[in-house]
């Protein structure tokens, strides 16, 4: 660990001494340790990397780096290799000998662990050339392959504080907050306020104490943007904290951590003991006389504690309840103080505003929003992944070009984003340009970066269900239009996937939503409605087909469907028949179609899943 | 007095504040909430009973029932949730005769559900004792559930 810096002049020496410390032209592994990658068996890869270095002796020669989420996690796991930024992908621990033996030593390339392009079937060497990247502006996520994010030396020298180091000798706080403010950067949690007001509301606020939170409690179920922000790169989220920390004149921040989230807690835990170390916390930072100190708090799982207010409340040690916001958190949040809550991604953004101006932000994006948006491209997609475009790109332009389409050559459905809260958007909305306003005015929003693909095969009344179940059950149960209306609606939908659906529960489901829209006490019960009501505006078909055919179109609606034995595939190998776990599939001799009993039939799909010919059929 | 427990509030410096943390510290040395602890965490940072059981039943992630020696978590976020993770999670539980939130008779697991952890491209995911595993599908349950025996 360096020694503890004292003024700007230190930083900058620091920074300068780690750039030279650097031998160019020296070879690089940087693998990829982040969480999507651990099932993979990512940490065994490094370990084979380690230890296949010192054992070809180049420990010395080459650098192994381990880094945070590439962003590319559907195949992981994933390294790229300096110098001609070489990306292999789905590497195996018996690749490991041979990367370091002809890639590293003799500058080879490794064909089968390169990437194809779906489109020409060409393989692809370089990182940039791979088109999951190509379209992308990883101006926040780009980092994350540069650094260790649990060593402060590789963000400082890739520039890291020198906004910190901008914002606290050349600006004034007012300067900050004008330039974000003219910057055009909104919350990245979901609802879009701009951030400079926010900050100048809590700075003109009235008190001596003030509080300034990271929002960290990604609870979206399916979006992991902020979770791959926070474990590849603290430095940078810590680095805005104590900017706006300085800007609004707050000394106490908070990091509201999910505890769902080992790595990013980790990761986070690491880059504050190192920025207090470093003196780039704490009393004096950087010798200005401005003193800031973080504390970390974990989350319990609460979906609700993503709210401002809940989150507030969790943070004073009590159930995170919202509570009404007649007076702004801006005003009166933590312990009544003027507090200021800001996403993970919006901090994130902050230094690198400072450093190249609100003039070059700008220059990305679209009128209303501005910058770059990172979504978890998850679902039925076939590059699953962290991605980070500008505002304004095409749904289409994500899901085809960077995404590659949807798996297995199924047609697509529908996508949704802002999770819970958010919408399905069908295949007529594609070309809808990805910013704030756009997605609120198709009845869905940005959220927080979920982002989650469907294909034929996906029921919309019973993704309906699942949000309004998961609703149902992170519901607080503060307020009685949320705690009632969102379990009411969601027995109507249990009666439509049933079944047991009448042609008047449609006009029912969009009454009630109406009444948790204009009367929830937050933001949870008056968004809750919304993958009901867009579901209901482009796939009513879907719901008409539940109610009056009594069929579930896509085949997932168990009391809906039943499973049958297609004869002319099946050639009687008796999977089957091993997997059910009902014994209503009899074996009848080699060679002769199994038979299935309806009547012993508990639609568990064991059959289905077991049949690798396509024999078990479902209607 | 439990040494445990006092340590763990002792980290926070007793801070109320730091209450979800505190709970989460205690879950990780007994894997659940003892009554004890948290009567002992209600008396040493004088807060009111209530309010400790409060914030320990409103949050998912805490038990106030013993868990089994192997924690499942199979995750039900929208990711995974499109990919089939209910079926994996009705096999399980039609496998070890329990349904979710609850522990198995020997004691040997508790079966759980999570809203995301963080591998949607893996999806259907599970974990068991922190360990990750990826495209999960009925079929493999019960190799997964053999490697845990």
């Amino acid at each position: 660990m360096p020694d503890k810096l004292r003024s700007k002049q230190d930083l900058e020496a620091l920074q300068k001494e780690l750039i030279n410390a650097r031998e160019p032209g020296k070879p690089l592994i940087a693998v990829c340790n982040g969480t999507a990658c651990h099932p993979y068996g990512c940490a065994q890869i490094i370990e084979a990397f380690k230890q296949e270095l010192s054992k070809q002796g180049l420990e010395k020669k080459a650098e192994l780096r381990i880094t945070g989420c590439h962003g590319l996690c559907e195949k992981g796991p994933i390294a790229v290799i300096q110098p001609g930024d070489i990306f292999y992908q789905q590497i195996k621990l018996e690749d490991v000998p041979e990367i370091i033996s002809e890639t590293i030593n003799k500058g080879n390339i490794i064909d089968r662990l390169l990437h194809t392009d779906p489109i020409t079937g060409n393989k692809v060497i370089h990182r940039n050339e791979v088109p999951f990247y190509r379209k992308q502006n990883r101006n926040i996520l780009g980092n994350n392959t540069e650094i260790n994010p649990i060593k402060i030396e590789d963000y400082i020298s890739t520039g890291g504080y020198t906004a910190l180091a901008k914002a606290l000798f050349e600006m004034a706080p007012e300067q900050i907050i004008e330039e974000i403010k003219r910057s055009g950067l909104r919350g990245r949690g979901g609802a879009g306020f701009p951030t400079g007001i926010k900050w100048e509301s809590c700075r003109h606020a009235p008190g001596d104490i003030k509080y300034v939170i990271v929002n960290a409690d990604e609870g979206d179920p399916g979006a992991y943007a902020n979770e791959g922000l926070l474990s590849g790169n603290p430095h940078s989220v810590l680095e805005g904290l104590i900017i706006g920390a300085y800007a609004i004149g707050a000394h106490q921040g908070y990091v509201y951590v999910r505890n769902e989230y080992p790595l990013a807690l980790a990761n986070i835990t690491i880059a504050l003991n190192q920025a207090q170390q470093l003196g780039l916390l704490g009393d004096n930072i950087l010798g200005s006389g401005f003193d800031f100190n973080v504390r970390i708090n974990r989350g319990g799982g609460a979906f609700v504690c993503g709210e401002s207010t809940a989150l507030m409340a969790s943070l004073e040690g009590k159930v995170g309840e919202p509570r009404a916001k007649y007076v702004h958190t801006v005003e009166k949040g933590l312990w009544d103080r003027p507090s200021d809550l800001n996403n993970v991604e919006t901090w994130s953004n902050v230094p690198l505003i400072i450093n190249k101006g609100a003039d070059w932000y700008r220059t990305l994006g679209t009128d209303g929003s501005k910058g770059t948006k990172i979504f978890s491209l998850v679902g039925k997609i076939n590059n699953t992944g962290l991605v980070e475009v500008p505002m304004g790109i095409t749904l289409r332009e994500i899901i085809y070009d960077i995404g590659g389409g949807i798996r297995e050559g199924k047609k697509f459905k529908a996508v949704q984003t802002g999770g819970p809260s958010g919408g399905c958007l069908p295949e007529s909305l594609l070309d809808l340009p990805v910013d704030f306003d756009e997605l609120t005015k198709a009845g869905s929003m940005m959220g927080s970066g979920g982002m989650i693909v469907m294909d034929e095969t996906t029921c919309m009344v019973d993704i309906a269900k699942y949000f309004l179940t998961f609703l149902e059950e992170e519901s607080c149960g503060k307020c009685v239009p949320c705690r009632e209306g969102v379990k009411r609606m969601r027995q109507i939908l249990d009666d439509i996937t049933e079944g047991k659906g009448t042609e008047e529960d449609i006009d029912l489901l969009e009454r009630l939503s109406a009444t948790l829209i204009d009367s929830s006490l937050c933001a949870l019960g008056s968004t809750a409605p919304n993958p009901v009501l867009t579901t209901i505006r482009y796939f009513k078909d879907e719901y008409e087909a539940h109610i009056k055919e009594k069929r579930c179109p896509a085949g997932v609606c168990k009391a809906l469907i039943h499973y049958y034995i297609i004869e002319e595939k099946c050639p009687g190998c008796g999977l089957c028949v091993k997997a059910c776990p009902q014994e209503a599939i009899t074996f009848m001799g080699k060679k002769k179609p199994v038979i299935l009993d309806e009547s012993k039939c508990i639609k568990c799909g064991a059959c289905y899943d077991a049949c690798k010919l396509g024999a078990v059929g479902k209607e | 007095m439990d040494k445990k427990v006092s340590d763990i509030i002792n980290k926070y410096n007793g801070d109320r504040g730091q209450l979800v943390s505190i709970l989460q510290d205690i879950q990780s040395e007994y894997y659940y909430l003892p009554k004890q602890a948290l009567i002992q965490v209600s008396e040493t940072m004088a807060m009111p009973a209530s309010r400790v059981y409060d914030v320990a039943t409103f949050f998912r992630a805490f038990s106030l029932e013993p868990r089994g020696k192997h924690l499942i978590n199979v995750c039900l976020g929208t990711a995974c949730h499109v990919r089939g993770a209910i079926r994996v999670l009705e096999t399980i539980e039609r496998s070890l005769s329990i349904k979710r939130g609850e522990t198995t008779k020997d004691r040997k697991f508790t079966l759980e559900t999570v809203n995301c952890m963080g591998c949607c491209a893996v999806g259907p995911a599970a974990k068991v004792d922190g360990e990750y595993f990826g495209h999960m599908s009925t079929d493999k349950v019960d190799s997964l559930l053999t490697k845990f025996e």
